[in-house]
């Protein structure tokens, strides 16, 4: 690296940010003065809540990050940066450690490692995403790649893998938990002359994007994961299931096979082991419950994502009948790196019985949202507190959603909860595939397990009778009393129909589809109580159950409420001092969508359900 | 709507492009969407015939997943982005007030074949939700307000 770097930030939350508008400037920029820099794309580095961000690396110098860009700073940045070397304050969001001796670190400028949000993560599946080009081989080489898969195929039997795997600890990060390296034994001992491996890259739980930042930012890892693994397991054909609202990954995934196949780590006899492996990416259609494994497999063939039942096992019989072994996106991230430092490297992060770091989608009512990497077992609380910076406008914690529709609420009075498969499943909850939704005091519990069981609802596939119709009347029971007219009994209802859905479904959807309505009635039961019985609703968020009014003597009768409101309901309201009376809100004709209340600049406006009164 | 006929041409190209590999139904029925916008239920005896498998088959599998359309859809697909972290701040209000502004509902086409609405359960970029995204582009941070402006901007730009 003889050239200036410049570094920006592409996947899809980098471009939804403004990552390209950057990228352009930057290039027109580096010509315009004429600089022999080279300007590049990479993936996410999870630190979303500062996109866009752009880094520049000068030889001889640290990396240096910036962060919420436009790009109108870019000039200014390569002015101060590129041309006098110093670093740009303004936008700064910190350096990199200095990678070797003969790397001179910027003087007076903070650490990136350092950075709150960086300190108490420790990235292992992450570790690339951010850092190289996703679309070039080089560079993943050039950090460690493929070393691991080839210590695996020239120096390892599959049983020393499979051994290696085991004594890491490293469980399915799909959700489930279960522990991979039996799994792949499974597999290894069903006979066979034709098995198959598989990523599950269905990341369908809304609300995460851990395998999305993965697939986008390090696809590399992930087939080279999937080479050990079939190397272990004797596979003789790969897939990559991936879901077809992420065009970027599909697109990250195809280029990195072609490159891994022309440097010979696919395909025929592969470092010369006379291992075969060829990998092809699926394309998912939109449907969540592909996510599942036996209803993926039924995808993988061309035909209606649809569960079977268990047994046959996949590791006895899966895609086309043989058998198969699937492991998520992250579980198989993690593979290349358990074997190039050691099982007992990996089982040195985490607890006695989650080893490992996981990553987490960190969303919702938090100050700093994006992509964490921490070893498992850290305090819920430092997590949100300490990583996320609290929860927005200094509000009240109200709960935090772990594993998405499949999951559960845990209530802000178990912040001290360490964050491990055991501990959240004691809470009715899981790590599930690692969405982490933090939720204040404006967020109502029932809606949100109405939100969950819409969504089960809708992707319920439909093959057996209590996911396709306890779904749909937990629904209704929940639209009710979000509604209003919840009725005595309703939560016994809810529970008692929810415990059957969960006993008698077919596969994981319906087991698991109650789970959020259950959580919410375990911990906020007296939301259900106020919604069924009062008729109100304590965050003031159902809209059914809530009424908009002025304050008088606050309005300003500045007139923004009533040009806003899309029904006009409000009268008065404008005329500055001199006339007219202040706003007011016509109840009738108002459809609480809290326009007003959200524009009005004088915090004049306010909503109350019950005896609860909120103003912004 | 116009009455002219539809080519079907590029179907069989399709066809026989990836006919022969397992599993072809879906990638072939995802080319088609590519090429037409849509899968015209025209094409579906030819798809089956081509595939060897029955129309049924075929309806099955289009009926099954979201992704697939039976309907032409419009220049614009307006996507409301209806995942955990978009509910929790807001999207739903985001979704009801574009059902205002393009007068169409959730799944429709407006009349001029300009805009489709729709809602999508999660696109990942949740770190920055609320998110609209019209056709490729991701739309952050959105408020009812920015949502229509993005309409504004495009009806202005091409009518």
């Amino acid at each position: 690296m003889n050239k200036p770097q410049i570094i920006v930030g592409m996947a899809t939350c980098g471009l939804a940010a403004g990552g390209k508008a950057v990228y352009n400037k930057a290039v027109a920029e580096a010509e315009r003065l004429g600089l022999d820099v080279e300007v590049r794309k990479t993936g996410c580095v999870g630190i979303c809540h500062r996109e866009p961000l752009m880094d520049i690396i000068i030889p001889g110098r640290t990396r240096v990050s910036y962060s919420d860009l436009k790009a109108e700073h870019v000039p200014a940045i390569f002015e101060s940066h590129l041309k006098n070397g110093e670093v740009y304050k303004d936008r700064l969001l910190g350096q990199f450690k200095p990678t070797s001796p003969d790397i001179q670190p910027y003087p007076d400028t903070q650490y990136y490692d350092e950075l709150d949000y960086n300190k108490k993560q420790y990235k292992i599946v992450l570790k690339n995403c951010g850092f190289i080009d996703p679309t070039k081989i080089e560079e993943y080489i050039a950090r460690g790649g493929y070393e691991g898969a080839k210590k695996a195929i020239t120096t390892m039997t599959p049983e020393q893998i499979i051994d290696e795997v085991k004594k890491s600890g490293l469980r399915g990060r799909g959700g489930a938990g279960f522990p991979t390296g039996m799994k792949w034994q499974f597999c290894k001992s069903s006979p066979g002359n034709e098995k198959y491996i598989i990523c599950n890259a269905d990341e369908g739980d809304p609300g995460a994007f851990m395998d999305r930042s993965v697939l986008e930012g390090d696809p590399h890892a992930v087939i080279e994961g999937m080479l050990i693994g079939g190397f272990a397991i004797g596979a003789t054909h790969g897939y990559i299931y991936c879901r077809a609202e992420y065009p970027l990954a599909v697109e990250h995934l195809n280029i990195a096979i072609e490159q891994a196949t022309d440097r010979g780590f696919l395909g025929k006899n592969i470092f010369g082991s006379g291992f075969d492996l060829e990998i092809i990416v699926k394309e998912g259609a939109g449907a969540f419950v592909c996510g599942e494994e036996t209803a993926l497999m039924n995808s993988i063939e061309g035909k209606r994502g649809m569960p079977n039942p268990r047994p046959p096992f996949p590791a006895q019989k899966g895609v086309w009948g043989k058998p198969s072994n699937i492991n998520n996106v992250e579980t198989w991230a993690n593979v290349p790196q358990i074997i190039t430092n050691g099982g007992a490297w990996y089982a040195s992060f985490g607890t006695e019985k989650s080893k490992g770091t996981k990553v987490f989608a960190l969303t919702g009512k938090i100050n700093r949202t994006g992509l964490v990497e921490v070893p498992n077992g850290i305090p819920l609380k430092e997590i949100i507190y300490d990583i996320g910076g609290g929860i927005i406008g200094g509000k009240k914690l109200k709960a935090v959603q772990t594993g998405g529709p499949s999951g559960g609420c845990i209530p802000s009075s178990f912040m001290d909860t360490m964050v491990d498969y055991e501990s959240l499943a004691a809470l009715g909850s899981i790590v599930g595939s690692g969405g982490m939704v933090v939720m204040d005091e404006d967020t109502c519990m029932v809606d949100m397990a109405r939100y969950f069981q819409a969504f089960c609802q809708d992707e319920s596939c439909g093959k057996c009778t209590p996911c396709r119709v306890g779904t749909k009347r937990l629904l209704e029971i929940l639209e009710r009393i979000v509604a209003g007219k919840g009725r005595e009994g309703d939560i016994e209802l809810l529970l008692d129909l929810g415990s059957q859905v969960k006993i008698t479904s077919l596969c994981g959807l319906g087991q698991t589809a109650p789970n959020p309505v259950i959580t919410t009635i375990k911990y906020f039961r007296d939301e259900y109580e106020a919604h069924i019985k009062d008729k109100s609703c304590p965050a003031c968020s159902c809209s059914a159950l809530i009424h908009f009014e002025v304050t008088p003597d606050v309005c300003t009768k500045c007139g923004i409420c009533v040009k806003n409101c899309p029904v006009s309901s409000i009268s008065g309201g404008t005329g500055g001092k001199k006339g007219e009376k202040p706003a007011f809100i016509g109840d009738e004709a108002c459809i609480r969508c809290g326009v007003c209340f959200e524009k009005c600049p004088f915090d004049a406006i306010f909503k109350y359900s019950g005896g609860v009164k909120k103003t912004s | 709507m116009s009455v002219q006929e539809l080519d079907l041409s590029r179907i069989e190209e399709i066809i026989s492009q990836t006919a022969n590999k397992k599993g072809a139904l879906i990638p072939v029925l995802q080319k088609v969407q590519k090429v037409y916008g849509y899968v015209p239920e025209e094409s579906i005896e030819q798809i089956a015939d081509g595939l060897h498998v029955y129309p049924a088959d075929v309806y099955g599998v289009l009926t099954f997943y979201s992704q697939f359309k039976l309907k032409p859809r419009g220049e614009y697909i307006v996507r409301v982005c209806c995942g955990t972290a978009c509910h929790v701040k807001g999207s739903d209000r985001i979704a009801e007030d574009l059902i205002t502004k393009l007068k169409v509902e959730v799944g429709e086409t407006t009349e001029d074949r300009k805009f489709t609405l729709e809602k999508v359960a999660c696109v990942g970029a949740c770190a920055l939700a609320p998110v609209v995204i019209v056709n490729d582009d991701v739309h952050a941070k959105m408020s009812t307000d920015e949502a229509r402006k993005i309409i504004d901007v495009i009806q202005k730009g091409k009518s």
